[in-house]
């Protein structure tokens, strides 16, 4: 079969789209007013950033005036996390409720709190990648802060039970976040009809330029200003607003959340079509429930290879994917949501997460259907582990 | 992770790969857990290397080091093999990230242990020669 180019991991960015790109070049040579200043130039600038948060107000079912431009997704959680625990600590309450496997922009912040003698409640997840929203109730207390739980994993893709979680949070009346950076632009997403008190969502995962982010954040909660100094994001989070970027985001986020099932209706198929080949291969798994997950996420672990070797191979192979093997993590320890799932370091080691779109065609998921187990093949026939797996002697 | 030119060459055409049937030495260094295992085989004649051979389960460096630390033992006498250092292998390279490092003095570690495993096999006491095998920092 003739060598394709195919990008498989969405989860990690996403190209600009033409619409997007073409919606923001006249705000760097011709628009480029600063949307603070009195004339016209500045007045459309601001314009501009107005109609652009409308349309993410839009796409989330919230009100213009909650939605609050940010440089990205970490920075939109780390202001709902820590905002919060300075407007809560002041009421006497310091604990806030997590789970395991939350994105590092997550749990790092709650790591920096616990530092500063907040208490950390991680929620465990099951062996399907899911919270129990009971377990949520459970480790509420008087003196909750916020529960913060991601809307959809990054790396696994499941779908957290999210309406039901914030529920619990309005019905116990403790703040609830959610890191939605994975989930808008796949899911129905209603802020208010779901009872979510904040989102943070990032712009490079929907089409839209690296750099920019929000955090809905319901009106009545006064969060601390994030960046003190001029007035912009009504004095909460000062600088000169990334005009460009934020317009880009305006009509990437508008494109992603029409359609959402139409989209979901083409993708899913083809990635369960990659579940079902890949999972012919043996000593394979899926990681993360089957259906609960999002449309284009797929995360296999194949026993007995390493996760970056396969990534090179499929690199040289022109397909771009992304693991959780430690290689590529940076450390010794494989990818804390593979082990919070229960997988074993030596199977985290060899997992493998595409996450594609519609642009992935049929002929592109047979190309993958033959490269990937060529390539496991190939990496199995060089390990050691592999060999001793089938020889049926322990390998740990 | 910038790899070098060499490193993606010999990741991706990996030399000597495979087993040597009726060995002179074994060695084994690593564990799955921590994400890599390098095995070497070596045949050895009248103290000389004449042949070598690997399997390795790990990243894309573990493979690379692997294959170099064969190319540079193969030929050479036991004792310019014993010579050969984790330097000597990233230099061979082109240079590793500092992150990778460790997966030359597994290669440095797995040619050790298989000429340890050659001298045991000739009922010779490795220890004196070779010394410890030691793991690289984990």
């Amino acid at each position: 079969m003739e060598k394709r180019f195919i990008y498989a991991d969405n989860a990690a960015t996403t190209a600009v789209s033409e619409e997007v790109l073409n919606a923001m070049l006249p705000h760097f040579r011709t628009a480029y007013g600063n949307a603070s200043s009195i004339y016209k130039l500045g007045r459309d600038a601001q314009k501009d950033v107005e109609e652009a948060r409308e349309k993410v107000a839009k796409a989330l079912g919230a009100e213009p005036r909650e939605i609050f431009f940010t440089s990205c997704g970490s920075e939109a959680d780390n202001w709902a996390i820590k905002g919060t625990a300075e407007l809560m600590e002041k009421r006497g309450k310091k604990h806030i409720i997590t789970s395991v496997f939350e994105h590092h922009a997550v749990l790092h912040t709650c790591e920096y709190l616990e530092k500063h003698g907040f208490e950390i409640t991680y929620i465990p997840v099951n062996d399907k990648g899911l919270i129990d929203p009971e377990d949520v109730r459970k480790a509420i207390r008087e003196d909750t802060a916020l529960v913060t739980i991601m809307y959809a994993n990054n790396e696994i893709g499941t779908i957290q039970p999210i309406s039901e979680i914030a529920a619990i949070c309005n019905e116990k009346k403790v703040l609830f976040h959610t890191d939605a950076v994975q989930a808008v632009g796949h899911v129905e997403i209603d802020v208010h009809a779901q009872g979510i008190d904040m989102l943070s969502l990032s712009g490079h995962k929907i089409h839209a330029q690296k750099g920019i982010g929000v955090l809905y954040i319901r009106k009545g909660i006064t969060l601390p200003n994030l960046i003190h100094g001029g007035g912009q994001e009504r004095t909460k989070r000062a600088g000169t607003e990334n005009v460009p970027a934020i317009v880009g985001l305006g009509v990437a986020i508008e494109n992603a959340s029409k359609n959402i099932a139409e989209k979901a209706a083409v993708i899913t198929p083809r990635r369960n079509r990659l579940i079902d080949g890949l999972l012919k291969l043996p000593y394979t798994r899926l990681n993360g429930d089957r259906d609960k997950r999002l449309p284009g996420n797929l995360n296999i672990s194949f026993e007995g290879i390493e996760g970056e070797s396969l990534l090179l191979m499929l690199d040289l192979n022109g397909i771009c994917a992304s693991s959780g093997s430690a290689c590529t993590s940076g450390s010794l320890d494989p990818s804390h949501v593979l082990l919070s799932i229960g997988l074993k370091h030596e199977i985290a080691h060899g997992s493998l997460r595409l996450s594609i779109e519609e642009d992935v065609t049929d002929e592109d998921i047979d190309y993958i259907l033959e490269v990937v187990p060529q390539v496991v093949a190939k990496l199995r026939s060089m390990s050691p582990v592999w060999e001793k797996m089938m020889k049926g002697e322990k390998y740990e | 992770m910038m790899y070098s030119e060499k490193v993606l060459d010999h990741f991706s055409n990996p030399r000597n790969v495979g087993e040597i049937e009726n060995a002179d030495g074994v060695g084994e260094i690593g564990n799955a857990k921590c994400g890599d295992i390098m095995k070497m085989y070596l045949k050895i004649d009248n103290g000389i290397i004449t042949d070598a051979k690997f399997k390795t389960f790990g990243c894309g460096a573990a493979v690379a080091t692997s294959s170099m630390a064969t190319e540079l033992i193969k030929g050479k006498s036991i004792d310019d093999a014993l010579k050969l250092t984790n330097d000597a292998v990233v230099e061979a390279l082109d240079g590793l990230p500092a992150v990778k490092i460790h997966c030359s003095v597994l290669a440095e570690q797995a040619v050790r242990s298989a000429l340890s495993d050659y001298y045991t096999k000739q009922g010779i006491d490795p220890l004196p020669i070779i010394g410890e095998i030691k793991m690289p920092e984990e």
